[in-house]
């Protein structure tokens, strides 16, 4: 997918101007959140198992080579073929080659944001291979050529009546020639357009929750079932992970879960979780012929070993954005790429540079509620500061700010200078705002007073010089 | 006398801590440089409550920033320099008092990360990381302070600031001494713990999803009904005063010390002074 990361303020202007993504936004804030605290205070161990789930990731990652041939050989005894993707290049390579090796003109798809990251679809179309998106979210902004939003929730940007307008556009040649406008009756006639799809599609592809190192098993999650449909019914059987979703064992994967599904969507377990552990074996009724797994680096291996490693721990549970205020007043198409919300602001720098993605970790109060809700701890604000400081030595930092800092810093240093300086600033702004209190506009400060007034200070001078005048330091 | 201060010690007649009085601390203010040079009675609020509860209260003369601006800029080495400064300001006392969550936690959270590679510093960091507190936290968790005799007619709401909050477990403690404050109803919003859009430069380096934010604040304050909103930490209340104030608002905006410390008279924040017209 191509980003628009650079792009990020002229994105967020956009976002906050359109009425129909506000009015998505205003339901998703609210509704997210206080799913995931109930489902949080119904399970009295689930801190405990967000400790477990921290020390499950950690682990892995700090033995990542083990595990992933460790998957590997179990994924090759089983009759199944791993296939190594240094980059998104060869990703897109490999998994054309496949479609192309049983003569594909169909690939049915369920939910993958890897998928998005390597813009696959894009690719298999100009190979002339159609790739038909199973999940709902996914096939509505397929119709509409938009990215996904949000990783669990790729259309949460859209309301209802937009989905029936899409719908009816292009279902119309299909013989759907009413506009619906129930929501069972838009999913109805999705499910109906979608399964002839299913039965037709050459290869299914999917990516995955987990990778079961111990079994050799990919592990997938859904609420509607569709990614079932797309790895059993199709000959060839694709999954498309990235290289730190293994995980050593299935106990490791039970911990996993109870996090995940708490954390997503407030559920105690998703509808549907599907274990795919090789192709179909002598006497099995149904099942792929092949059994294909892509791994996907394309930047990770070099976060390992450095002070962003914790967000190699993230299982893509969206809580961070569900419960981020900058997220919900601009949504997940403003961040310009795949991953949205904290967790795409710091790994978006690391996948296509920071100088393309230099505003999404700047674009933060450091509230800290993602780290409050994130599953497996991930200390997201730590991680975004960091990028600002990588910026910083790397002088990617906005000119201004780099020497409004410094004027700063200089009179901060000077403790002498700086209680000059602020007395007389005190003063100036006492003087003519304490009439009203207040100023509606103030030179440089224009970023504040354009939605803003701007409190004057009272009479009287600085804390600091009004200290000094009644007290007697001991 | 300055008439902040005067307010202060007429109120503080009538102002009695009754508690297991612990013995007087020597306690310096980190006044925090938005208090000093925008709102100065949150300062003085902080020594007179500190005073009532036992403490002996000095103000260290070289204290200026805890560094966040850059900080939060990404830039380390200045962060560095400054907290040494601080570290140096604050030597030696048994606590470190800031009427801010956000100075706070940067002191007690944040500094001793700063000195990762000096086994020496890092040591001086925690030691000061350990002495430092937040205002009310420390009066209700360390003092033991559950209640003050202060008096507000008022309905109030109260924002929960985010380092405070999510930092330092600021949660209960201003809301229990807020109960002890007589006349003064409390009536929570729906999200007070949602960011307000202040984040420190972020208001200004992003203006839009600021306003966005602040926005969403200030209907849900407008929704409690409450005429004066209060939260810990005057960077928030400056932003959410602003804001209402821009819209039109009635609702008053104040620090929480200052209505514990019964200084709930003076003029509210981006209010004029009596007389200045």
């Amino acid at each position: 997918m191509q980003s628009t990361a650079h792009a990020f303020k002229d994105n967020v202007g956009a976002a906050l101007a359109d009425p129909n993504l506000q009015d998505s936004l205003s339901k998703l804030k609210v509704g997210f959140s206080e799913r995931r605290r109930q489902a949080a205070e119904r399970l009295p161990e689930f801190e405990a198992l967000r400790d477990r789930a921290r020390d499950i990731k950690n682990h892995t990652l700090a033995n990542l080579d083990f595990y992933l041939e460790e998957f590997e050989r179990k994924v090759t005894a089983l009759g199944g073929h791993v296939h190594w993707a240094p980059t998104a290049a060869d990703a897109r390579r490999i998994i054309a080659d496949l479609c192309r090796s049983v003569g594909a003109r169909t690939v049915a798809k369920s939910k993958s944001m890897v998928a998005e990251e390597i813009a696959l679809n894009e690719h298999l179309e100009e190979l002339g291979i159609a790739p038909i998106e199973t999940d709902l979210g996914e096939y509505i902004i397929q119709l509409r050529h938009e990215p996904p939003s949000h990783i669990i929730a790729p259309a949460v940007h859209l309301t209802k009546d937009q989905v029936a307008d899409t719908f009816l556009e292009h279902h119309r040649k299909l013989g759907f020639d009413k506009r619906l406008t129930e929501r069972n009756d838009l999913v109805a006639e999705a499910r109906y357009v979608l399964r002839q799809k299913f039965l037709d599609a050459d290869v299914g592809l999917t990516g995955a929750n987990f990778l079961v190192a111990e079994t050799g098993s990919s592990m997938l999650v859904t609420n509607e079932g569709n990614a079932d449909l797309s790895n059993t019914l199709p000959r060839m059987h694709i999954v498309l992970a990235s290289i730190e979703k293994v995980i050593p064992t299935l106990e490791d994967a039970a911990v996993l879960l109870r996090v995940l599904a708490r954390s997503a969507t407030g559920q105690e377990s998703s509808a549907y979780t599907t274990l795919n552990t090789g192709p179909k074996r002598p006497g099995d009724l149904d099942g792929p012929e092949q059994y294909h797994v892509v791994l996907l680096d394309n930047g990770r291996s070099g976060v390992l070993g450095t002070e962003m490693q914790e967000i190699l721990r993230c299982i893509r549970c969206g809580a961070c954005m569900n419960h981020c205020p900058v997220y919900g007043a601009v949504g997940g198409h403003a961040y310009g790429w795949v991953y949205p919300g904290p967790m795409g602001a710091v790994l978006t720098p690391q996948l296509v540079g920071v100088e393309e993605a230099s505003n999404l970790p700047n674009a933060s109060t450091f509230c800290g509620r993602c780290e409050s809700v994130c599953p497996v701890r991930i200390p997201l604000p730590k991680l975004m500061r960091h990028w600002r400081e990588r910026e910083f030595e790397r002088h990617l930092t906005p000119r201004a700010v780099r020497q409004g800092l410094a004027l700063w810093s200089f009179v901060a240093r000077r403790p002498g200078l700086y209680r000059s300086l602020t007395a007389i600033a005190n003063r100036m702004l006492s003087l003519f705002g304490r009439a009203e209190g207040r100023y509606r506009s103030l030179p440089l400060a224009g970023g504040w007073t354009r939605f803003r007034d701007f409190p004057a200070p009272p009479s009287g001078g600085t804390f600091h010089a009004q200290w000094k005048a009644t007290r007697k330091q001991p | 006398m300055h008439p902040i201060f005067a307010a202060a010690m007429v109120v503080g007649v009538s102002t009695s801590i009754e508690n297991d009085r612990p013995p007087p601390r020597r306690v310096a203010l980190f006044v925090t440089c938005l208090v000093d040079l925008f709102r100065p009675a949150v300062g003085f609020a902080a020594v007179k409550l500190l005073e009532e509860a036992g403490c002996t209260v000095e103000v260290p003369p070289l204290q200026v920033c805890c560094g966040q601006p850059a900080y939060n800029t990404g830039d380390r080495a200045t962060t560095r320099a400054i907290a040494m400064q601080v570290m140096d300001a604050f030597e030696g006392y048994d606590a470190v008092v800031a009427p801010s969550g956000s100075c706070g936690g940067m002191l007690s959270h944040h500094y001793p990360a700063l000195f990762d590679d000096d086994p020496a510093l890092k040591a001086r960091a925690e030691d000061l990381a350990a002495r430092s507190h937040e205002l009310i936290s420390f009066l209700v968790d360390v003092l033991n302070v559950d209640r003050v005799a202060a008096r507000y007619d008022g309905t109030v709401t109260y924002h929960d600031s985010c380092s405070g909050l999510r930092e330092l477990g600021v949660k209960e403690q201003p809301r229990r001494l807020l109960g002890s404050v007589k006349g003064l109803a409390l009536r929570e919003m729906k999200t007070p713990e949602v960011c307000c859009g202040f984040g420190g430069t972020f208001c200004v380096k992003y203006p839009e999803i600021s306003n966005a934010m602040v926005g969403e604040k200030s209907a849900d304050i407008a929704a409690t009904g409450a005429d004066t909103l209060l939260a810990g930490d005057l960077g928030c209340l400056m932003n959410m005063a602003g804001k209402l104030q821009r819209e039109g608002s009635a609702v008053r905006v104040r620090h929480v010390a200052e209505v514990l410390a019964g200084m709930g008279d003076l003029p509210a924040i981006g209010e004029p002074e009596a007389g200045a017209r």
